[in-house]
């Protein structure tokens, strides 16, 4: 850049006498650089924040008529309830056979783990179902049934819901509980002691 | 000593930008927690009807788009007979989610968010089957659009803590509207190893590299 030489004593090579010290008008601007990008990372990061993400829901047409129902096998069925504190049930089939509970085993109780709890059942039905033919000699599909009980959260409705996405099963169907299915839900927790 | 100045010019006109576009959205009446879920689609920022359900079961409103909205407030202004002034459906227009009875709107839109939290008029959309309010939100919310259907989603987003019983009685309210398709707002979770999703992630992953 062009600078003027403001120097009064003139002439080359004259040494000695009183030569003013030139103070440098430089700045040091590393702190304001500093400040600069830490408020710039501040706002790209505050801009871009986790978008949040949706998950698709589908539900089915209210029919009244019998014949647009869909009809689901009680071999193919697996019903999940959701029951208060985050507790699951199971058991397989409809239970349209009031004499289904007789079998000790049949109400089952289990959680949201990972590792021995709902998706495991989810999983090992889907396998079962699978060894199934329907009648043109095709693998039969897993229909799970999901009832979420009053002290259920909307949690454990995403979350059950998640584990479809999770394991693939294509159809599912939430479903209003029965009182049935209620009364099984009180004894489970009778019986476990759960308040 | 390096010459800083170009930096610097550089480092603040990104500041200056960022600063000028970023836009904070208005405080939202309550805070939600949503749950995970290992699905991936981007909830849109447009053309999205987003019904806000907190852990109590309280029902709040919103809306894109201010155009919408001043149709919306107008709509329900003129049909419910509401008795609300400019400054108010202004509020409305510019304003986060509402969730308030009709019969409380006037008030509710004439006080400021902090006045609302004291005045307790944040009593969400009621939602029962005598006095459904939220069909009427889902029903004038719609007729905002100017009839673009299409790309209208319907979001819900709700607490973790929600009891089940409510989230019910919304999703029969949609029953009713015949609307079958909704969006549930979920965080992004990790498929958990060893599951259908997780080998399917996986192998799309090997196919891209």
């Amino acid at each position: 850049m062009a600078e003027m030489d403001t120097s009064s004593s003139g002439g080359k090579g004259k040494h000695g006498g009183t030569k003013s010290k030139k103070h440098s008008t430089r700045v040091d601007m590393t702190p304001m650089v500093d400040l600069g990008f830490l408020l710039i990372t501040f706002f790209m990061l505050t801009t871009t924040m986790a978008k949040p993400k949706t998950m698709d829901l589908i539900m089915p047409k209210d029919t009244k008529d019998e014949k647009d129902q869909n009809k689901v096998k009680e071999s193919t069925a697996l019903t999940i309830l959701l029951g208060k504190d985050n507790r699951v049930y199971y058991y397989e089939g409809l239970a349209q056979d009031p004499n289904a509970s007789a079998d000790p085993n049949f109400f089952k109780a289990t959680t949201f783990a990972n590792k021995g709890g709902i998706r495991d059942e989810i999983i090992h039905k889907r396998d079962e179902v699978a060894k199934q033919r329907n009648a043109k000699g095709e693998p039969e599909d897993v229909v799970v049934i999901i009832k979420a009980d009053n002290d259920a959260t909307y949690k454990n409705f995403v979350d059950i819901l998640d584990e479809m996405a999770i394991n693939r099963i294509s159809r599912y169907a939430t479903v209003d509980i029965s009182d049935q299915d209620k009364t099984w839900i009180k004894q489970t927790e009778a019986a476990n002691g759960v308040k | 000593m390096v010459d800083m100045t170009a930096m610097c010019d550089v480092a603040f006109l990104l500041l200056t930008f960022f600063m000028l576009a970023t836009k904070f959205k208005p405080d939202e009446p309550v805070t939600v927690v949503t749950p995970s879920s290992i699905n991936t689609t981007l909830l849109p920022d447009s053309d999205v009807l987003l019904f806000t359900v907190d852990k109590d079961g309280r029902v709040f409103f919103s809306m894109d788009g201010q155009p919408k909205r001043r149709k919306l407030i107008e709509d329900l202004n003129t049909q419910f007979k509401l008795g609300l002034d400019d400054k108010e459906m202004q509020s409305f227009v510019l304003g986060a989610s509402v969730g308030t009875p009709l019969k409380n709107l006037k008030q509710y839109l004439s006080e400021t968010p902090d006045q609302r939290k004291k005045t307790n008029l944040d009593t969400g959309i009621p939602t029962d089957s005598t006095n459904n309010e939220l069909a009427t939100w889902i029903e004038y919310g719609m007729a905002a659009q100017g009839g673009n259907f299409a790309k209208l989603k319907f979001c819900i987003k709700a607490d973790n803590q929600t009891p089940y019983p409510k989230i019910k009685d919304i999703l029969d309210t949609f029953k009713q509207k015949h609307i079958q398709k909704l969006n549930l707002v979920t965080n992004l979770e990790a498929p958990p190893p060893g599951t259908a999703a997780y080998q399917e992630m996986m192998s799309a992953d090997t196919k891209k590299h």
